[in-house]
């Protein structure tokens, strides 16, 4: 791989907002449903990042991806109108970023305590931290209390969604794939043999928080400004384990399997719609299936750790 | 002080509750070291079993008697006892060898397909339902406290069930081997423990307590629906890590305790909107500074 | 006495109720080849764990290079110098062998985030003279052709070669090895000893070896320290210690592997 992994990035960005630009002639619902996709790959890829690669249970994605999109969804509703139309697309990468950024604070709040946390002491502390973060989103009148923020601008499109998930996988994928990566897998693998070999689990553990919560951060953002609602109700539990389901799927610690599995997972529910009261208990019935069956996940090709 | 009192009386009732609940996740961390995400919902089916088999125990033996309470708790109990073991076998036990977070994936599904089966129209429904009276209540009056007798019902039956509890698993037979497979479950088959058994017998008791406490639950709270026992479970799940997760003892004295500052700190004005996030709070706060919890003790890694 | 690499001075180490280690006293100067055996039990991995950082002393000091190892995380003093391999073997079950050892060397060839992100040429650089000098230690030891398989697909004592290399890709001044021989036949064992004295010699690095096999300890070892029920009880050459009425008393109705 000879430096080009920084073209592809650079192809997929220009391909993301080529067809941003010709979108205008595409049908709305599924160019809705393609930006869904492009958001739940950032999520994915974000988690796996904590989950697969560095093997830390984390049950609180979804409260990193609230206060993104808050914080973001804030700025854009509090200047948005103070600037003018060709600032607006400055004004969206500033808020995303900003939200990024206050994210992965969260993410190194949830990070430091959970550090000497194994497996399901983690998950429940992370779901925890998850659960406060919402109901501090549902006790702020700045946030909009229960109601949450409406009439947020749809600066949303398919190249920024897309755009932006390139850059998410380039990113992980590059951190991961390296020397320096191998860190990540070691103290997932055997924290005390890491340690003795001269890898400090505390900044690997660490850095996947704050990188995971960054980007979930930013999925956050992108979110709410392409549904222009936020409420509190749908940052629980239950997205979490929305995120969590497609990282189990795709393998965890796989980067392709995982976007491979954000994609169908996000398609699928569109598809079926008719039997959309299903939903769930399909979604649970996955779960216990590939955990009894498969717990390698469905997507498992090439060795672990290597990018697409 | 009598709002000292009164809150005492309250959190007390409330404790018992998360008592009940946190045995079972205690008991089924102690023999399979995972947490039993399913256990939150058992204790809404109880609730719901009770729900269903009111009406016509109550034709037969009278509404809101002594006599229909008791049967409805037992046969609810009895109910969900089989439905823990039938989880137990079904999910759990094929994944006995294989890494906990495999199980406690699968414990997670398990807890979703139930509670979202339940908000199917053809199963529960999702709106909320009354909770049947069970028992005749009356409100006790001493000086400025008031209490409802369901309460002091709820508190007494608690403590015989934790002292039948603790007879169990000190003194019996029963009791000993389960001690035995969760201090070590291969030494104890290789004693001729019946692990398996031993295990599905943990799950019964555990689900059997998680139905009571759900039907004591729901005598307090305005009605039943399939996604009640996310916040009672979690609260209890939470009062057996304050308590040492594993630790029978400890499970009962973190319900006790939760309930208690659960209850006063939703009695002070102005704290009571955070009485949610105090639960949370707690729990990382124990996790940060005493993770063995109260009672337990911390086990260190072999290296 | 010059100074030593490893002082171990009075150290005691108790776990509650239990005195793990008392009082012990050890040294290892700079590329000695030490030995530290003792019945089952006796404090000897406790002590590595003691000297690599994982254990705090309850009470007395530990000094490498002079500088003192008390609060010091066990991956600091990895990159100080210490490096070891584990009773039971630990190598990363989810990478290919290379991997385990380029790991290894990511402390101190230290690959900085803003390299890994960027992919420019220092990037490719750094990886390149990794991959290099890791397949370079591999051939060494005649694993550079496993390379590419999974570290736990390996037959065992191509196993516990591996975690010697991968400890070696550390650069260490001392490497302390636990039980190294163990699940080794007689063959294997031979060349082992062999391997430790090629490492010393080649590497110029102390080793403190615990192991129960007393043909592989008396074999290639200067001096030999002996622990029992956590208490230092002998010190001297293999000669010494083969002679020494404690050490037989300490061993009496044990089962070695070998006759001494």
């Amino acid at each position: 791989m000879r430096g080009k992994e920084k073209i592809f990035l650079l192809l997929a960005i220009i391909a993301a907002m080529g067809v941003s630009c010709a979108s205008a002639s595409f049908n709305r619902y599924y160019l809705g449903v393609a930006i869904d996709v492009g958001i739940n790959i950032i999520l994915a890829v974000s988690l796996n990042l904590i989950n697969g690669h560095t093997g830390q249970f984390s049950l609180g994605h979804a409260g990193f991806m609230a206060v993104g999109g808050y914080v973001a969804a804030k700025i854009t509703l509090v200047w948005g109108s103070a600037l003018p139309a060709g600032a607006q697309p400055f004004l969206f990468a500033g808020a995303l970023l900003v939200g990024g950024i206050v994210a992965a604070l969260a993410g190194l709040a949830v990070g430091v305590p959970s550090l000497r946390l194994r497996g399901d002491y983690l998950a429940i502390v992370t779901l925890g931290f998850g659960e406060i973060i919402r109901v501090i989103f549902q006790t702020s009148d700045y946030f909009g209390a229960a109601t949450g923020l409406t009439g947020i601008a749809k600066l949303t499109n398919f190249g920024w969604a897309w755009g932006l998930a390139a850059v998410t996988v380039y990113v992980v994928a590059s951190l991961v794939n390296s020397t320096y990566g191998r860190g990540f897998i070691a103290v997932h693998d055997d924290e005390i043999a890491a340690s003795a070999m001269g890898i400090n689990p505390v900044r690997y553990k660490v850095t996947a928080f704050v990188v995971g919560a960054f980007f979930a951060g930013i999925a956050g953002g992108l979110y709410a400004h392409h549904k222009a609602v936020l409420s509190p109700g749908g940052f629980d539990f239950i997205k979490s384990i929305e995120i969590v389901v497609m990282v189990i799927l795709g393998g965890m610690g796989r980067t392709a399997g995982v976007i491979f599995a954000a994609v169908i997972l996000t398609i699928l529910p569109e598809l079926l719609r008719g039997v959309a009261e299903y939903r769930m208990i399909i979604y649970s019935l996955l779960i216990i299936g590939l955990m009894l069956t498969r717990p390698q996940g469905l997507f498992t090709f090439g060795k672990k750790g290597t990018a697409s | 002080m009598d709002w000292f009192l009164q809150q005492l009386i309250n959190g007390l009732a409330l404790g018992a509750i998360y008592a009940l609940i946190a045995l079972g996740y205690t008991m089924v961390y102690g023999v399979l070291r995972f947490i039993n995400f399913a256990h939150s919902d058992v204790l809404m089916l109880g609730a719901f079993a009770a729900y269903y088999l009111a009406p016509p125990v109550a034709s037969a033996l009278g509404t809101a008697s002594v006599p229909t309470a008791l049967v409805v708790i037992i046969l609810s109990a009895a109910i969900c006892a089989v439905i823990g073991m039938t989880i137990e076998f079904l999910a759990y036990r094929p994944l006995r060898q294989r890494p906990r977070l495999t199980v406690l994936i699968t414990a997670i599904g398990v807890s979703l397909f139930i509670e979202f089966t339940g908000q199917h129209e053809k199963v529960f429904g999702a709106a909320t339902k009354p909770f049947p009276t069970l028992l005749p209540k009356k409100e006790i009056i001493v000086g400025a406290l008031r209490c409802s007798s369901n309460d002091l019902v709820v508190v007494g039956l608690t403590a015989v069930l934790l002292a039948a509890m603790w007879f169990i698993v000190q003194r019996t037979k029963v009791g000993m081997a389960m001690r035995a497979v969760s201090f070590n479950e291969q030494a104890a088959s290789l004693m001729g423990v019946n692990v398996n058994a031993i295990i599905s017998f943990t799950f019964a008791i555990g689900s059997a307590l998680a139905a009571i406490g759900g039907i004591f639950y729901s005598m307090r709270a305005p009605g039943i629906e399939p996604l009640m026992g996310v916040q009672p479970g979690l609260r209890a799940f939470i009062a057996a890590v304050l308590g040492g997760i594993g630790n029978l003892p400890g499970a009962a004295l973190g319900g006790l305790v939760l309930g208690l500052i659960e209850t006063f700190f939703g009695g002070m004005p102005g704290l009571s909107d955070y009485r949610d996030g105090i639960a949370f709070a707690l729990l990382i706060l124990i996790l940060l500074f005493r993770p063995a919890g109260l009672l337990g003790k911390l086990q260190t890694e072999k290296v | 006495m010059s100074a030593a690499l490893l002082e171990v001075e009075r150290v005691t180490i108790k776990f509650g109720g239990v005195t793990a280690v008392c009082d012990l006293d050890m040294c290892v100067g700079e590329r000695e080849l030490i030995g530290l055996i003792g019945p089952n039990g006796a404090g000897k991995t406790t002590a590595f764990n003691l000297i690599t950082g994982v254990y705090q002393p309850t009470s007395g000091s530990i000094r490498f290079c002079q500088k003192p190892t008390a609060g010091i995380k066990p991956y600091i003093l990895s990159l100080r110098g210490i490096s070891r391999t584990f009773q039971n073997i630990r190598l990363f079950a989810q990478m290919t062998v290379l991997d385990n050892v380029r790991t290894a060397m990511q402390g101190n060839r230290a690959q900085r985030v803003r390299d890994a992100l960027l992919r420019g040429r220092t990037f490719r650089e750094v990886e390149a003279r990794v991959e290099h000098e890791a397949m370079e230690l591999l051939k060494i030891f005649s694993l550079d052709h496993f390379h590419d398989s999974m570290g736990k697909s390996l037959p065992y004592g191509d196993q516990r070669r591996l975690e010697i290399v991968r400890a070696l890709a550390t650069q260490p001044k001392l490497l302390l090895l636990d039980e190294p021989a163990a699940g080794m036949n007689p063959t294997e064992k031979q060349e082992l000893m062999e391997l430790i004295r090629f490492v010393q010699d080649k590497f110029q690095i102390a080793v403190l070896l615990v192991e129960h096999d007393m043909k592989v300890v008396m074999g290639i070892c200067q001096r030999i320290n002996v622990l029992d029920y956590g208490r230092k009880i002998a010190e001297g050459t293999p000669d010494e210690i083969r002679a020494n009425p404690k050490v037989i008393a300490a061993y009496l109705g044990q089962e070695t592997d070998d006759d001494a």
